[in-house]
């Protein structure tokens, strides 16, 4: 699988991460779903298993691919920074980008693509401005490197952090409407993002989207 | 039905090497109504040889058929009557192998144009009663399908669990999803692409010289002759094989070695390992192939442009219900994987349902002959997924 860009929140009851399962709480049963940067395909068996979806996956990582064709799901080996264009419009209800966004080349025009092809695209990411992180940088004076972001500058993958700030006015700029938001704290918690995006940025750990194009 | 079958009889086609019969299975095909080949030409009534490997079930829904590559034959799983060497995929077709013959019903045919039983330029015209030669129609990849599914019909199948090939039996297995989407669950081409590019063709028109450069091949007229273009036919095969393998596989296997001797000779034998290899495949490939065959199939691979036969890219594979699993080798540069992913966007471009994976390996082209335990792993995988979720519908529906 991809390196795993943030690591592994606890697991809950049903057996998959609590990120991932915020996001299969999002996605109607028996519906479409594209997993970009389905990594070994946890979330998308999940999906095909327990939502009854009809699931496809694409993945960088040869590994990942194995591990997904071996277990029968149907994924693609392939970059979502170059072949996501040669999906057509609205061919899945649901895309989903988790913890892939950060490690994107063009984030943006990825984000353009999923609300393409997708009626709705689902989105997360780690959020670099929660507080460790901000006081990691602002004590020592290095990048930040912790449990969820386990990696050094030279080698991580993830070349486009962001704050959940940054992503909200990403998403006003392009007119995308958000629809639900989460966040997990640093206990692996889910909670509405509530009023206080400021206190979301400073608090949450991960954020989740689930978005729509306006209109 | 209007065919009649036997087996390992007198009546079968003889083997190229003129030691006996082909054995395995005969059927004559076209009797009722004719293989429509697409130069226009209608074959009634034609042979055509297949092996089989498992047992049929009683819903026959474990078929699967193996598409064989250029230089390939019915041979898959048993010694070559000829060669007397494995069948060309028994790393992958027997009991608890990939294609396990315990739970599948695996059936080879001999192509269309091909040399080991079925029509092809070798067969005798019963119309003249001497060889066809080059007076056998040109024929394309479609009209390859179209005989198999004649022999599936034949069989009495209506919908293969899946057509399996590499490189053209890859294209074969495209011609099916494309031709057939409704007689068939599963498409599994592998080391292939949707169209041969200029390079391919390249390659090609060099062998088809090298056999019709030789003074035996007699205007394709050599079996009535009693000659047969051996060295052209060595030299096609040579040009070949060189584009199945990698440069680090002839590097790793060869370098510089020389062959049984400690320095040059300042001539033109083979000095190099490399060299005496070479000759040694084009020596052994023409006890077991037909040069004109060779000339036919291969322009069936030139003619064919899946894309362009079958509407454009919008018209092609829409709404599929077959379910594919591409593979590609990173070492290939024969069908490489750009050329493979462009079956894959071609597909996603429909939103079908395709996996698609490039196996690592340095062997080259060949890779999907060899043993490479990632590329089996994964096709085991995306077998059993689609038999489980076959048996699944099955279930639901029954």
């Amino acid at each position: 699988m991809l390196p795993l860009r943030v690591k592994s929140m606890p697991a809950d009851r049903k057996g998959i991460r609590v990120d991932l399962q915020l996001v299969a709480d999002m996605i109607e049963p028996g519906t479409r779903v594209l997993d970009v940067g389905c990594g070994d395909g946890t979330l998308l068996d999940y999906l095909v298993h327990f939502r009854q979806v009809d699931g496809r996956g694409l993945e960088l990582s040869p590994d990942g691919v194995h591990a997904c064709i071996s277990a029968g799901l149907p994924v693609i080996q392939g970059d979502a920074d170059t072949d996501l264009k040669d999906y057509p419009d609205d061919a899945y209800d649901y895309v989903v980008l988790s913890q892939t966004l950060q490690a994107m080349y063009a984030p943006k025009a990825v984000l353009t693509h999923l609300l393409r092809i997708g009626r709705r695209a689902i989105i997360s990411f780690p959020n670099f401005a929660y507080w460790r992180v901000r006081l990691y940088l602002f004590l020592w004076g290095r990048m930040p490197r912790n449990e969820t972001l386990p990696y050094t500058w030279y080698e991580t993958p993830n070349i486009h952090f962001c704050s959940i700030l940054d992503f909200l006015e990403l998403c006003r700029e392009m007119g995308i409407v958000i629809e639900r938001s989460h966040v997990l704290d640093s206990w692996g918690v889910p909670r509405m993002m509530g009023r206080s995006r400021f206190l979301a940025n400073l608090f949450g750990v991960q954020a989740v989207f689930l978005l729509r194009k306006s209109g | 039905m209007g065919v009649t079958e036997r087996k390992s009889t007198g009546q079968a086609p003889t083997s190229l090497d003129g030691t006996g019969p082909i054995p395995g299975y005969h059927v004559r095909l076209g009797c009722d109504s004719p293989l429509r080949l697409d130069c226009g030409v209608e074959l009634f009534d034609f042979p055509t040889a297949y092996q089989t490997y498992g047992r049929l079930n009683a819903d026959k829904s474990n078929a699967v058929l193996v598409c064989h590559a250029l230089t390939g034959d019915q041979f898959v799983a048993d010694a070559h009557p000829v060669t007397g060497k494995p069948g060309w995929w028994e790393m992958m077709v027997g009991a608890g192998k990939v294609l396990d013959t315990d739970r599948f019903y695996v059936i080879c045919a001999n192509i269309l144009g091909g040399c080991m039983g079925t029509i092809g330029p070798r067969e005798v015209n019963p119309a003249t009663g001497k060889a066809w030669g080059l007076s056998f129609p040109v024929i394309t990849i479609a009209d390859m399908v179209r005989a198999q599914a004649m022999l599936i019909d034949h069989l009495g199948i209506d919908r293969l669990f899946a057509v399996v090939g590499g490189s053209l039996g890859g294209m074969q297995v495209l011609e099916w999803a494309a031709s057939y989407p409704q007689r068939l669950y599963t498409a599994i081409p592998i080391a292939t692409a949707l169209l041969h590019t200029a390079q391919n063709i390249a390659f090609h028109e060099v062998g088809r010289q090298a056999i019709m450069a030789d003074p035996d091949w007699c205007g394709g007229d050599y079996l009535d002759q009693g000659k047969r273009p051996l060295r052209g036919l060595a030299v096609a095969r040579m040009a070949a094989h060189i584009t199945y393998l990698s440069e680090s596989a002839l590097h790793q296997k060869f370098g510089r070695k020389l062959q049984d001797r400690k320095a040059f000779t300042y001539g033109f034998d083979a000095d190099f390992q490399v060299e005496s290899y070479l000759r040694y495949q084009g020596s052994i490939f023409v006890d077991r192939f037909d040069a004109n065959s060779y000339l036919y199939i291969t322009r069936a691979m030139d003619y064919f442009d899946l894309v362009e036969s079958h509407g454009g890219p919008t018209k092609l594979f829409r709404n599929t219900p077959v379910r594919f699993c591409i593979v590609s080798f990173t070492g290939d540069w024969l069908y490489p994987t750009p050329e493979n992913q462009k079956i894959v966007h071609a597909l996603n471009a429909v939103a079908a349902n395709v996996s698609f994976a490039e196996v690592v390996s340095d062997k080259g082209h060949d890779a999907f002959l060899l043993d490479e335990p990632d590329f089996h792993r994964v096709l085991t995988g995306f077998i059993s997924g689609a038999w489980e979720r076959r048996q699944g519908h099955a279930a639901a529906q029954g």
